[in-house]
């Protein structure tokens, strides 16, 4: 599974962070970067919450 | 179903009494009725009231959805409800993308998590002076008054830079603002005089920059992204949109744990951080201090649910039932502080979801976390039932919470 951010529709609520500290961090102004591109099984669930709780909409978990 | 004009149901609608802390039960019912339902305000415009959580979201993060109090339909006028601070397109919260993205992105850096999270000490700090000071004085003592209310003010400032020694004028003012009786004319002068202070510390900011939020507002009309005005009103927005919520979230949390003494219990003697967190997140879905519905127009014909929202009507997104739909939270009405409630609306959601969310979610882990700790023998000193609701405001809470130990 890959993780996919448009980081131009982030709005820095850092609801990501908090759910998948693991695989989001926010730059300087807050704005979500992606630590890992193809978080392991184990990271998984954290990263689906992480979906759920985006209010932007800009974090999607697709099939490689 | 088509709704007939005499069926249409007034909002808001008053809560049952004796149940300070469920939404009105008729709103509820409207929920049941489906997704959608039409609503009268009272100056007779019939918005649509958006019941559930799966529809308020999508519709919350729709771009067709427009937040600009002045768009044709939004639901402003005849309740009290919107137009927060009775003027037009207030701020970037007023605005739609991308000039409300463009705003936004200016003040966003003190909210990442890191930053909150070096933030931690000095509002323990803050904490535990104002429980130093409780302990050492008479009681009862007003909660919201002594402890409440000074913890989102001083952290507030603290991010801005305002000096403490206005604290005073500024909850005297940012009260008058929020209150539902104040003729617009007296909200209007609260908000003048607050701003005109801002504006003043702005100026004063931009010819001797320090290291807080307001020299960085400052810093962005030097540059030329806003003028002196927008920087005014973005200021005024941050401390307006954290001040009586976080205070009331404290407040009016702790009453309601009050009511649940087992859940209490829990998180007093606890020492989990997690529990702590999900506490907080577990009261702001069960609470839902912003009460009277987010409020939008559609700018186009939006079909959904089996409905079309037609370009040019109004939409009020009620956040406190959708906190309580049973689709995505089990027996909703319960307060269970170990349930995973991270997907609650009490922030809303979309673009213009609450900025300050991760400062007040570490205040409200401090506070949580400490004062049932610090003062284990925390009470209600008056009956239960003698506690005043903010029924008349726009955030809700207790105008006051009377403790001893
Ligand atoms: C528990 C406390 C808080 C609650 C329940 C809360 C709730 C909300 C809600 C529901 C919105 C969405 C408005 C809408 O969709 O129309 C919002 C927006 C906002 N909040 Fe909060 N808030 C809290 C604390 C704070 C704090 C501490 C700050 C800042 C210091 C803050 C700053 C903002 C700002 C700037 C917006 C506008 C965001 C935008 O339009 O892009 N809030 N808040
Ligand atoms: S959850 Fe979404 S909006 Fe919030 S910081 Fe992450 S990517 Fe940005």
């Amino acid at each position: 599974m890959k993780v996919e951010l448009e980081a131009d529709k982030c709005v820095a609520s850092g609801q990501c962070v908090l759910a998948a500290m693991d695989v989001f961090d926010q730059d300087d102004d807050g704005i979500a970067v992606l630590l890992e591109e193809t978080p392991g099984p184990e990271l998984l669930d954290d990263v689906r919450e992480a979906v759920a709780v985006c209010p932007a909409a800009a974090i999607r978990l697709v099939e490689q | 179903m088509a709704q007939t004009a005499d069926v249409v149901p007034e909002f808001p609608m008053p809560r049952a009494s004796g149940c300070p802390f469920d939404p009105p039960p008729a709103l509820q019912e409207l929920q049941k009725q489906g997704p959608l339902v039409k609503v009268r305000l009272q100056d007779g415009s019939e918005p649509w009231l958006v019941t559930r959580y799966a529809e308020q979201r999508a519709l919350l993060g729709d771009a067709r959805v427009s937040a600009d109090n002045t768009m044709p339909g939004y639901p402003t006028k005849g309740d009290g409800g919107g137009g927060e601070n009775g003027e037009d397109k207030f701020s970037f919260i007023m605005l739609d993308d991308p000039e409300h993205a463009r705003q936004r992105r200016m003040v966003t850096a003190p909210f990442a998590i890191k930053r909150i999270e070096a933030l931690r000490p000095t509002v323990q700090k803050i904490v535990d002076g104002l429980i130093d000071d409780m302990l050492a004085g008479p009681q009862p003592v007003d909660l919201v008054e002594a402890f409440a209310l000074p913890i989102p003010s001083l952290v507030i400032c603290e991010l801005l830079g305002v000096p403490y020694d206005d604290h005073e004028f500024f909850q005297d003012n940012t009260k008058t603002m929020v209150h539902r009786d104040a003729t617009p004319a007296e909200r209007g002068q609260a908000v003048r005089a607050i701003a005109e202070f801002l504006s003043g510390l702005l100026v004063e900011r931009r010819a001797d920059p320090r290291d807080d939020l307001l020299s960085s507002i400052a810093g962005r009309v030097t540059a030329g992204e806003i003028d002196h005005r927008q920087a005014t009103e973005m200021a005024l927005l941050m401390l307006f949109a954290g001040h009586e919520t976080t205070a009331n979230m404290i407040a009016l949390g702790t009453a309601a744990l009050f009511e649940h003494p087992d859940q209490l219990a829990l998180l007093r003697e606890s020492d989990d951080p997690k529990l702590v967190a999900s506490a907080v997140e577990e009261l702001l879905r069960y609470l839902n201090i912003t009460h009277l519905g987010r409020r939008r127009a559609a700018v186009e014909d939006i079909e959904i649910a089996g409905q079309v929202v037609k370009a040019g009507e109004g939409l009020i997104f009620t956040n406190e039932i959708a906190n309580r739909d049973p689709e995505v939270f089990a027996d909703p009405d319960r307060l269970d502080i170990t349930r995973d409630a991270r997907r609650h609306v009490a922030f809303s959601f979309g673009v213009h979801q609450c900025l300050g969310q991760p400062l007040a979610r570490m205040e409200l882990q401090v506070v949580y976390g400490t004062l049932y700790k610090r003062i284990p023998t925390l009470r209600l000193a008056c009956r239960p039932e003698d506690v005043r609701f903010k029924h008349d405001a726009f955030i809700y809470g207790v105008h006051e919470l009377p403790v001893a130990w």
